[in-house]
């Protein structure tokens, strides 16, 4: 089976007042279809920074200076090189193919406009023509049963629409409905299209278990908990079935309880929507519980990737051994890591954890290691290996 | 230190803070050596009058004698100009610094405490707020007899009530911050925290504003001495010199210009003040704002 | 009993402002009767998720809000605790009692005996980002309790400062710098360094790590278990990670909207929890084992609002062994093994 994202040699940089920051360095990563990755790292790792850049969201001062990003689209069977596509292209694929999930769900939401009003505005953007599909059968079916005097007057104004969405249907983005959205009277044409997607809205929050979803659709953010939140985040995201969901912490600002219902959220969407799903934490539990492979970066570099269970129980890299030790656990002792972590400005030269790094070699100052194969499926970047 | 030291590379580098930071300079420098550049007269008792040449009511031109002319009843324009530097500096750093005394007392004791205190503070500053600015001043200035000591205090009672809002704002938004809890936590007494922490932190903006306004309040006080509420007939006042030229502004049927230098030259001194004054307000607050940002 | 730290029957409410005329419509119950012990030299860990009240509570513990009720005992004598207790349950509003509580029940201390307290305890605040004052430079941070407290002036206090950034692992030589221009893990080293100045006997952590990278964290757990060694310090450590509670404290307490529904010790509320919301706690914990996923037991529906407890039980709307007594009666704390306290009515 095709990967579904290749990045290779992506080196993403940002150009700031006080100098050039490495936030991506070289790395190459793989994510398979139907598998839950997870990205671990700390502050300055690049975890955040990789999904932003498979989505082209870097923000300014940074760049995506170099490497590919390769997307196989399974809808249209093609690889695409999302660093090159057009903007437009891109777009489209933002929130229907690839879709992504932030760690503030507050944040993520606008204030002024409802829940429902938001993920109903995710099928406008994508799903226009299905939507302008079952819009035309809804008038079809008027069409049929319609009786009566106020059905009779009603006719030739429902064929016209039934015209309308037709033309939705049947083309990407015709010019005749574009046109009327832009005339006020007519706008209200287009109004059944909302209305579609209305339905579809209640029925993908149905989907993430919010209870009472057609309710919940009509409040707005602020009237949510933080948990709810988050689950309509997700149903935004989902609202496609997108093949990629990026997840970036999105269970960090949440309380323990509330974390545990949205890992199992999590899996179950995994299960049923057959999704891959990128999910960057720097919480080494969250990582356990759901990721089927696991990749450990640190300052801006990978370290190693692993099988979960491969790489909790046989680490190899001696920063993810170290990140492990230094995880507090009832009866263990709390291991430290000596030194700081790397300065984003200036960081150490050839491999950027060798200063900290109990069993560094005199090579690692010099040159960094590539990533290698050391067993099967477990990927080290160390000279020890 | 290195805070400091920023904010004036900031400052310089900046072409129109730059142009601010020279005017003001060049003023300040006018005003220092006042008495070196239009020296006062023999005999001549106040050097703040303006010395006369003669009792002609007719303005005359500028001339070797008199570099920038005279205006009505022959007081010499170039010593008004001169020394005239000096009074704008003196109101405008006197009403300022009294203002913004004021403003941050009330300001900030509203802010940080709260409640009653608030309430009372914040209604005697709507009272004042209550009057158009410009017709209290006048006002005042009418009542306590015209004299650039009563503009001053009008100015004053008109201008701190604004001051007072803003710092109480910025308070009130400092005060939630952790680090006012923490020096409460360390034992820090109410006055302490509110000198040490919150006012260095909340009073930027209120800085800007002030230098914004010795602009502002220089160009008011001019105004007010333009209609005849300043100083006194013949003070070095550069409004005091406007008003003489009231009846010149038209010029005589044939020449609309013929006095130009009369209104221009006091005019040009004020509107380069002014603008020096805005200048340095702007960028003070384009400096200030990027770096809050980027912390 | 030596409790250093003694806090009985602890409320703080806060009155929700409503209507134009800005009367109070109701109370936001954010510590609703805690009783807790800290002994001398007890790592004492609170437990609990948002809402629950732990920073209320850490914060009107170091008075820096003002109880609604109760009482805190900051090393009081257990004879004094005892006359104050019959006197209180007398009825009577007598001077003694009043006289008693002024001078030994830190909830009624006036200003000037909180000042003299505010040497005795600190508090170090869980955002490193925003605890120290961004203008002021590190020694002038580190030395502000000092000159307070008017212990030390001058030089001698720039030796203190010294020894106290190398007793949290920073360097003398930084002493110039502004917080800016240091790492969240530094920074709260500065902030344990300002909380250290007075020499404190108890020092309360409102989460002290939850804004730090795990590397880091460890290293600041690590700093803390060497200072509370050297200085023989008591800590009241508020955590909303069981695991970093389980690793470090002596004992630990469960919090839930503003109550404390168990106390024991970190092996027992681990392996042992008796109170159906504990127990949810520890297995929603994530854990980095692999193999450690199956039987989770998933706590349904949310933390209800502070504003609006259910009744009776607090926690009976998610409780899968609620019965008509938990829906009613608010279950008291009472004991149920060595040193093991639950509040509830049917524990596990």
């Amino acid at each position: 089976m095709k990967d579904l994202i290749r990045i290779r040699d992506l080196a993403v940089r940002f150009y700031t007042y006080e100098g050039i920051v490495h936030a991506i360095d070289d790395l190459d990563l793989d994510i398979r279809q139907g598998e839950t990755l997870g990205i671990v790292g700390e502050t300055g790792s690049g975890k955040s920074m990789t999904a932003l850049a498979i989505l082209r969201l870097v923000p300014y001062p940074g760049r995506i200076e170099s490497g590919s990003i390769v997307f196989f689209d399974k809808a249209l069977g093609r690889e695409l090189e999302l660093l090159k596509l057009r903007e437009g292209r891109m777009r489209a694929i933002r929130g229907n193919k690839i879709s992504m999930v932030f760690q503030e769900p507050g944040a993520a939401l606008n204030p002024v406009f409802t829940i429902g009003d938001q993920i109903s505005e995710v099928y406008l953007l994508h799903r226009r023509q299905e939507l302008g599909h079952r819009a035309k059968q809804r008038v079809d079916s008027l069409l049929k049963d319609g009786t009566g005097l106020a059905a009779g007057m009603r006719k030739p104004f429902w064929r016209w629409q039934h015209r309308l969405y037709n033309k939705i249907a049947q083309e990407s983005n015709p010019v005749e409905p574009r046109l009327l959205s832009r005339l006020p009277l007519f706008r209200r044409l287009l109004w059944r299209l909302r209305d579609e997607a209305n339905l579809l809205t209640v029925d993908i929050l149905k989907d993430v278990e919010i209870p009472d979803p057609a309710r919940v659709a009509a409040h707005y953010p602020h009237e949510l908990s933080g948990g709810m939140k988050q689950r309509a985040v997700i149903a935004m995201a989902l609202a496609c079935s997108p093949e990629l969901l990026i997840a970036d912490e999105p269970t960090t600002s949440l309380d323990v309880t509330i974390q545990a219902q949205m890992l199992e959220l999590f899996r179950r969407i995994k299960v049923d929507k057959g999704a891959s799903v990128l999910f960057v934490t720097h919480n080494l539990g969250v990582a356990a519980e759901i990721c089927d492979r696991v990749a450990v970066m640190y300052a801006g570099r990978l370290c190693e990737v692993a099988g979960v269970e491969e790489i909790f129980l046989h680490p190899l890299h001696p920063y993810t051994k170290a990140l492990l030790d230094a995880v507090p656990m009832p009866g263990k002792e709390l291991q430290t890591i000596p030194g700081v972590l790397a300065d984003a400005l200036n960081p150490p030269p050839g491999c950027r954890f060798h200063p900290r790094c109990p069993s560094a070699l005199p090579m690692c100052q010099q040159e960094r290691a590539k990533l290698k194969e050391v067993s099967k499926n477990h990927m080290v970047a160390c000279h020890l290996f | 230190m290195s805070d400091w030291k920023l904010m004036v590379r900031q400052l310089v580098k900046n072409p129109l803070s730059l142009a601010g930071i020279i005017i003001i300079v060049i003023f300040a420098f006018i005003a220092i050596f006042a008495p070196l550049i239009a020296p006062t007269p023999e005999g001549h008792r106040d050097p703040y009058m303006i010395p006369r040449d003669g009792y002609s009511a007719t303005p005359r031109p500028p001339s070797e004698e008199h570099i920038f002319g005279t205006t009505e009843g022959q007081y010499d324009i170039f010593y008004g100009v001169i020394w005239g530097t000096r009074s704008a500096f003196h109101v405008g750093l006197v009403v300022i610094g009294i203002v913004l005394v004021t403003g941050i007392v009330l300001g900030s004791l509203a802010g940080y405490f709260g409640g009653l205190v608030d309430e009372i503070i914040m209604r005697i500053t709507d009272i004042f707020l209550a009057f158009p600015p410009l017709i209290l001043a006048m006002a005042i200035v009418a009542a306590m007899g015209p004299s650039l000591k009563s503009v001053m205090i009008a100015l004053t009672v008109v201008s701190w009530p604004s001051y007072a809002r803003l710092i109480r704002g910025d308070i009130l938004q400092v005060r939630e911050e952790d680090y006012i809890e923490a020096s409460r936590g360390i034992g820090a007494s109410n006055f302490r925290v509110i000198i040490r922490h919150a006012l260095p932190n909340a009073i930027y903006p209120t800085l800007v504003m002030a230098s914004l306004d010795i602009g502002a309040i220089v160009l008011a006080a001019a105004a007010l001495s333009f209609l005849g509420l300043g100083a006194p007939e013949g003070y070095a006042d550069w409004g005091q010199l406007t008003s003489f030229a009231r009846n010149w502004i038209v010029g005589s049927s044939t020449n609309p210009l013929k006095y130009w230098f009369a209104v221009t030259i006091p005019g040009l001194f004020i509107l380069f003040f002014v603008m020096g004054w805005n200048l340095l307000g702007d960028a003070f607050r384009d400096i200030l704002d990027p770096r809050l940002a980027r912390r | 009993m030596n409790a250093l730290v003694d806090i009985r029957r602890l409320k703080k409410y806060f009155p929700i402002v409503g209507g134009v005329l800005r009367r109070p419509v109701g109370m936001v119950k954010a510590v609703d009767g805690v009783s807790l012990a800290v002994k001398r030299g007890q790592w004492l860990g609170l437990v609990g998720e948002s809402g629950c009240g732990k920073t209320t509570l850490a914060k009107t513990v170091v008075r820096l809000l003002r109880p609604t009720g109760g009482h805190i005992y900051f090393d009081v004598p257990d004879e004094v605790k005892v006359e104050i207790e019959e006197l209180e349950s007398l009825g009577k509003n007598s001077d003694k009692l009043t006289s008693l509580l002024k001078e030994n029940d830190l909830a009624t201390f006036p200003g000037s005996r909180v000042r003299l307290f505010r040497r005795r305890a600190q508090l170090v605040h869980q955002d490193p980002f925003t605890s120290l004052d961004p203008r002021m430079k590190l020694k002038d941070i580190v030395a502000e309790p000092l000159r307070i407290h008017r212990v030390l002036s001058g030089e001698a206090s720039k030796t203190a400062v010294k020894e106290l950034l190398g007793t949290v692992g920073l360097s003398a030589g930084q002493m110039e710098r502004y917080p800016h221009q240091f790492s969240g893990g530094q920074r709260q080293r500065i902030a344990i360094a300002r909380a250290l100045a007075t020499k404190p006997e108890f020092i309360v952590f409102d989460e002290p790590t939850s804004a730090l990278d795990v590397s880091v964290q460890a290293q600041i757990l690590n700093l803390l278990k060497d200072l509370k060694k050297e200085f023989g310090l008591t800590y009241l450590y508020i955590t909303h990670e069981l695991l970093i509670a389980e690793s470090v404290c002596d004992y630990i307490a469960v919090m839930y909207l503003g109550k404390v529904v168990e106390m024991g010790r970190p092996e027992e509320i681990f392996h042992a929890p008796r109170h159906p919301y504990s127990q949810s706690l520890v297995a929603a914990t994530p854990v980095p084992d692999p193999k450690r996923r199956v039987g989770r037991i998933v706590l349904p529906g949310e933390v209800p609002s502070p504003a609006n407890p259910p009744p009776g039980c607090t926690f009976h709307p998610r409780c899968s062994r609620a019965s008509d007594e938990c829906r009613e009666l608010e279950p008291p704390l009472e004991p149920v093994g060595d040193d093991h306290y639950v509040a509830c009515f049917h524990p596990l």
